[in-house]
């Protein structure tokens, strides 16, 4: 339907202030099993949270058996029978392929922001040509280079372009729900205003970003269904009845600019916590120092939404804009020993992570924690949330394991005294005063925690031992 | 590769070095533009940098299997996979057939897919009707050890 995009040059359309790109992997942990499992291509295959609790990935033939997102695998497990292929989660793998995603995808914009483990928005403004072509040349390589399937949506703001996603993605998953030519690679920014405020209208309000489950009904009553209606709605009434939030994204739907990147409307499904130094930083213990704080704040956040982690990303990277300083950017995936919203468990890991990261001679300008695998913090059972959410709330703004070893001994000490000697020797006991390398760590988190991973693929791409075998 | 005959990179003069201006090439230059890393010093060589073209796009596997023996691939052997190097004619490749990987060489005649062997004991592999052949990426390097990998082979140690 080549009548939905403007006829280029028929009217003197303003060049575009700005545009946005949302970059989305498709049913990404899936994605990246079957890089290194190709027989599983065209299988029904799901992703369980960390102890094979529910599922937290669908290829498009699971989702078509039935299985939501979020089911229990106790509810799902007799689907097997019908030929689905359940895994169980392998952050190590689906954390380096994201850093190669997100490098790659860094590679085609001035400027990037990570919003989570496969999801980034790229901003094309002032870049000439053709974004929607660029959109389709980033898609193309992300599959050629990474075999990763991905959406792209453009738009002149962040929610448009996030809406431009879901576009691009129900239309190429399920065809008819909107026009075929806006499949994978949509960009809002190209639609005649007749053409835009249409889909807008077959849109449901829920889809928009930072439009929770919660405010819909709320939205509904007003009369506000459609992402349309909404972006109709007068702002200084949403701002009055709901919040300043809303009233932006209401206006962000007009093409407003209102967030950059780096500002967010909603909750998030992973928890990002990452700074730039002000200053380069040279030291390891600093970075350690910076890292426990970043991991402390993501468990703060961890508890206020009631969820657990059940894995961490740690990285950093020194400045490109610094060319005549030796470069590296580095990341890494860890489990985390069972599901948890501990700051010390948490802070320790990050510290963990970043002393294998580093690299000394290198003026570090940026490092952060992603925390994966969230689930919420009542699906394991009553003691494991309770081991994790306990804690007194304070304790998360003091936490400084590396500095102050008493401190850290009063609390392993704390923590074996109530849950059994050795408890907390998982961290730092293992290699012998050496940071544990991220396979040992889930083994040792196996064997403490009485973990459940039994459908674990090997770390194809971090463990030298778990190369794929190929046959010669 | 060589090396100019005349300083490039003069220091610039200390006020009490005036009388002794120092020159400074230790470097062999690749003619062209003049690296901006030479004012690094020496690098230790990186097998990263010589061995990883596409950083993102490389992946290594391990090899079972001696059907590639000739060309130099045996079993237990690594090779570096880059996905980001377009497959032609005559290249060793890992392909995908019958959802399995399989490391051979790429045979494009008149737009025909086949993958050669390299050892006369293997057939080549030729698709039919409704199966599908796809080349997952291109053997950049083999990477063949003559002592253990200590310490990096994971679980063994």
């Amino acid at each position: 339907m080549p009548a939905l995009l403007a006829a280029p040059g028929a009217a003197p359309r303003r060049a575009p202030v700005s545009s946005i790109a949302l970059v989305d992997g498709n049913n990404f942990y899936v994605s990246c099993e079957r890089v290194f499992r190709p027989a599983l291509a065209g299988k029904p295959v799901i992703v369980l949270s960390n102890n094979d609790g529910c599922a937290i990935s669908r290829s498009n033939e699971a989702k078509a058996l039935g299985v939501r997102m979020g089911q229990p695998w106790f509810q799902c497990r007799a689907l097997q029978a019908r030929g689905l292929v359940a895994l169980s989660a392998n952050f190590a793998l689906y954390g380096d392929l994201s850093d190669r995603m997100m490098s790659i995808a860094g590679s085609f914009a001035p400027r990037q922001e990570v919003y989570s483990i496969d999801e980034c928005f790229l901003d094309f403004t002032g870049v000439p040509g053709d974004h929607r072509a660029i959109g389709r040349a980033l898609r193309a390589r992300l599959q050629q280079w990474l075999g990763l399937p991905s959406c792209v949506g453009l738009g002149p703001t962040k929610t448009l372009a996030k809406l431009a996603n879901h576009v691009a993605k129900s239309a190429e998953r399920k065809p008819g729900s909107y026009p075929a030519e806006l499949a994978s690679v949509c960009d809002l920014g190209q639609l005649a205003p007749d053409a835009l405020d249409a889909l807008l209208a077959a849109t449901p309000v829920a889809e928009v970003w930072g439009v929770g489950r919660r405010i819909e009904a709320a939205l509904q009553a007003q009369g506000i269904a459609t992402a349309l209606d909404l972006k109709r709605a007068d702002p200084a009434a949403l701002r009055a009845r709901f919040s300043v939030v809303l009233e932006k994204t209401a206006r962000e739907l007009r093409g407003l600019r209102c967030l950059d990147l780096d500002d967010q409307p909603g909750p998030r499904q992973q928890i990002l916590v990452s700074r730039s130094f002000g200053d380069p930083v040279t030291r390891l213990d600093d970075l350690q120092q910076a890292l426990s704080r970043f991991a402390s704040r993501a468990a703060e956040k961890l508890r206020l939404d009631g969820q657990l982690a059940g894995a961490m990303t740690v990285f950093l990277r020194t400045s490109p804009f610094r060319p005549q300083d030796a470069q590296h950017s580095a990341s890494i995936t860890l489990p985390l020993p069972g599901p948890t919203a501990d700051t010390r468990k948490l802070a320790d890991t990050a510290v963990r992570g970043i002393a294998q990261l580093f690299r000394p001679g290198h003026r570090y300008a940026k490092a952060g924690v992603m925390l994966l695998g969230l689930e919420a913090a009542g699906a394991q059972g009553a003691a494991q949330a309770e081991l994790s959410l306990e804690l007194p709330e304070d304790h998360a703004g003091h936490s400084r394991p590396t500095r102050d070893a008493g401190r850290l001994m009063a609390s392993m000490d704390a923590l074996n005294r109530r849950f059994g000697a050795g408890t907390l020797r998982v961290a730092a006991a293992g290699g012998g005063g050496h940071p544990l390398r991220a396979g040992e760590a889930a083994e040792a988190g196996r064997a403490r925690w009485g973990m459940r991973r039994e459908r674990l693929t090997p770390q194809y791409t971090t463990r030298w031992g778990d190369r794929v075998v190929v046959r010669g | 590769m060589y090396s100019l005959p005349y300083p490039l990179h003069p220091q610039p003069l200390q006020p009490d070095a005036a009388s002794r201006p120092v020159w400074q090439l230790d470097q062999t230059l690749r003619a062209g533009f003049p690296s901006p890393a030479l004012d690094e010093g020496a690098r230790r060589i990186d097998l990263n940098e010589v061995l990883v073209r596409h950083p993102e796009a490389t992946f290594v596997m391990r090899v079972a299997g001696d059907s590639m023996r000739e060309a130099g691939i045996d079993e237990g052997d690594t090779v570096v996979v880059d996905r980001a190097i377009r497959p032609a004619h005559g290249m060793v490749v890992v392909a995908v057939f019958d959802g399995e990987f399989t490391v051979k060489r790429l045979e494009l005649r008149a737009g025909r897919p086949r993958l050669l062997a390299a050892n006369p004991s293997y057939p080549a592999i030729e698709p039919r009707e409704g199966q599908t052949l796809e080349i997952w990426g291109v053997v950049a390097h083999c990477i063949k050890s003559f002592v253990p990998m200590e310490g990096k082979s994971g679980r063994a140690g």
